[in-house]
């Protein structure tokens, strides 16, 4: 498989205070990364240099070879854990958006009536794929929250990008619904083949959800600074069922106690 | 027995009770005019309901001696085309202004504290200057209701725009937006409905700013009007100007609710707004 993204010797620094260190991975097409840690220890924030909001101090993101841009741009597809959709539009016009975006580029609407409907068939037809094609004419604010999930990631893969970035995107659902989308993800995600990086906080959604799992924990520390070293990624664990039951158990007991070091320097 | 602050008019006895001081003020204000005018027929204070009658249909129905004008509808015609001419270009230069700052940092560190000042500086303060600088015409009345609402509709909409969710900014980006895109697919029909909002809430101030360069300086208008007959203790003109005044600026700020509700359904449904 080709290597799509190359992260080498990647840091990330608040002033003295060091987030991240020494972040050095390679990505193949494809893959599903999840990624896991206790909270605050800088996984949104390796999330967001992905994406383009967030820089970082040292190193270089490579994307296809070329350095990751600096500003969020269609490559790489989006889904927060809430306010991606768009509340004006309704759910297929939401949908139709960033094709309209790239096929106008003055007022980003289209006229054309043959282009329009070109537009809205591909839409529809994602739309459907994502099950939501009984809501088409329906305002966001109308969705439940699953269903505002689904239209933020049809939103996303009408761009086709190159990666998918889910930011914690099901954390806000309850049990039933959140089981639903992780089917749906999957299947999006091999029909698609698709790389996607998805930050969670729950171990158990990173283990199914993932062929490859990073935990974010801090190494080194230094008990008269707590922010003299940053996070990095201890593990990196190539998912198959045996690795699933093997490790499991291991890793709840070892993100409690980072929990508790993060809760303590806090 | 439920608690006061429980118990809930229904439909009926709510149109009632909306209804009963605006009975009770008339009735107040008739018994008074009559009690008046009993003691003294050519009282001017407190003019009876037929005498407003005939002042109405004196300026409105019967042509002005003098110019051959109907007096009430030309003065209704001058204010209205002030006010609207003023509130027109606070709008657009507002919704510029407001969505510029809002979307590009620099032009924020820009501007925005020169805004805020000039949001400070009392208006009528500065009318000399409009007058000196603009004449005794119909400009400097239409700048002064210009200066007064449009830093005010200009400072909401920019709060507005600074209160669109980073996360939507962002997503659009992903989907190919760039800022001027951004600005039209996102954050101008966002904002519509809220310029329509502080559109409502700065046309009082509008009226009043109307109301006061016509007092001070004009050749008609309803403002001039009131301030005109003043001279001759002329409540039976005063009186109706006055209730018309009141109707006009309820009609519009009815007409842009009504018209923000039909535009813009996402935006009530979504946030219960009456």
């Amino acid at each position: 498989m080709s290597i799509l993204l190359e992260i080498k010797n990647v840091w990330k620094q608040y002033g003295d205070a060091v987030v991240l260190e020494q972040l050095s991975k390679c990505v193949s097409a494809g893959e599903f990364v999840t990624i896991v840690g206790a909270s605050g220890c800088g996984k949104t924030t390796f999330l967001n240099m992905l994406l383009g909001t967030e820089s970082y101090s040292k190193g270089k993101i490579l994307l296809d070879g070329k350095p990751l841009p600096s500003e969020p741009s269609q490559d790489r597809g989006v889904v927060f854990q809430r306010y991606s959709a768009f509340p004006h539009l309704t759910v297929l016009r939401n949908t139709m958006l960033g094709a309209e975006l790239s096929a106008s580029p003055f007022l980003g609407i289209v006229f054309n009536r043959r282009k329009f409907s070109a537009i809205r068939e591909k839409a529809e037809k994602m739309l459907e794929s994502v099950g939501l094609s009984h809501a088409l004419n329906s305002y966001p604010h109308e969705l439940s929250g699953g269903m505002q999930q689904r239209l933020s990631i049809a939103q996303a893969l009408m761009k086709q990008p190159r990666m998918l970035l889910l930011d914690e995107p099901f954390g806000a659902l309850d049990p039933g619904t959140r089981s639903d989308m992780h089917k749906l993800i999957l299947a999006l995600w091999k029909e698609t083949g698709i790389t996607i990086f998805m930050v969670t906080h729950d171990i158990e959604e990173g283990f199914y959800l993932g062929t490859r799992l990073w935990v974010f924990d801090k190494v080194r520390f230094d008990p008269h600074n707590a922010e003299a070293y940053g996070a990095q990624i201890t593990y990196d664990i190539d998912v198959d069922q045996s690795a699933k039951r093997r490790l499991k158990k291991e890793l709840e007991l070892e993100l409690e106690k980072s929990e508790q070091a993060f809760g303590a320097s806090e | 027995m439920k608690r006061l602050m429980n118990r809930r008019p229904n439909r009926a006895s709510k149109i009632f009770l909306g209804l009963l001081p605006f009975i009770i003020i008339l009735l107040v204000y008739a018994s008074a005019s009559s009690q008046r005018l009993a003691e003294n027929a050519d009282d001017k204070l407190l003019p009876s309901f037929s005498s407003m009658a005939d002042a109405i249909n004196r300026m409105a129905f019967q042509e002005d001696k003098r110019t051959g004008q109907y007096l009430f509808w030309t003065d209704t015609w001058s204010s209205l085309k002030r006010l609207l001419t003023a509130v027109f270009f606070a709008a657009v230069i507002a919704l510029s202004l407001g969505i510029l700052l809002g979307v590009i940092p620099y032009l924020h560190a820009n501007f925005s504290p020169l805004i805020t000042v000039i949001s400070l500086i009392p208006p009528m303060a500065i009318l000399p200057i409009l007058f000196i600088v603009f004449g005794l015409g119909e400009l400097s009345k239409v700048v002064l209701i210009g200066i007064g609402i449009t830093p005010f509709i200009t400072r909401d909409l920019l709060a507005r725009v600074l209160e669109i969710p980073q996360e939507q900014l962002i997503k659009a980006q992903t989907l190919g937006a760039n800022t001027w895109l951004v600005i039209t697919r996102i954050v101008f029909p966002q904002v519509c409905p809220r310029l329509i909002d502080a559109l409502r809430l700065s046309l009082g101030a509008a009226w009043l700013f109307l109301i006061a360069s016509e007092a001070i300086a004009a050749d008609g208008g309803l403002g001039y009007r009131i301030f005109l007959v003043r001279r001759y203790l002329a409540m039976d003109v005063i009186i109706p100007y006055v209730v018309w005044v009141t109707f006009l600026a309820f009609m519009t700020d009815y007409l842009l609710r009504k018209f923000s509700k039909f535009a813009f359904p996402w935006y009530y449904q979504a946030s219960n707004k009456a």
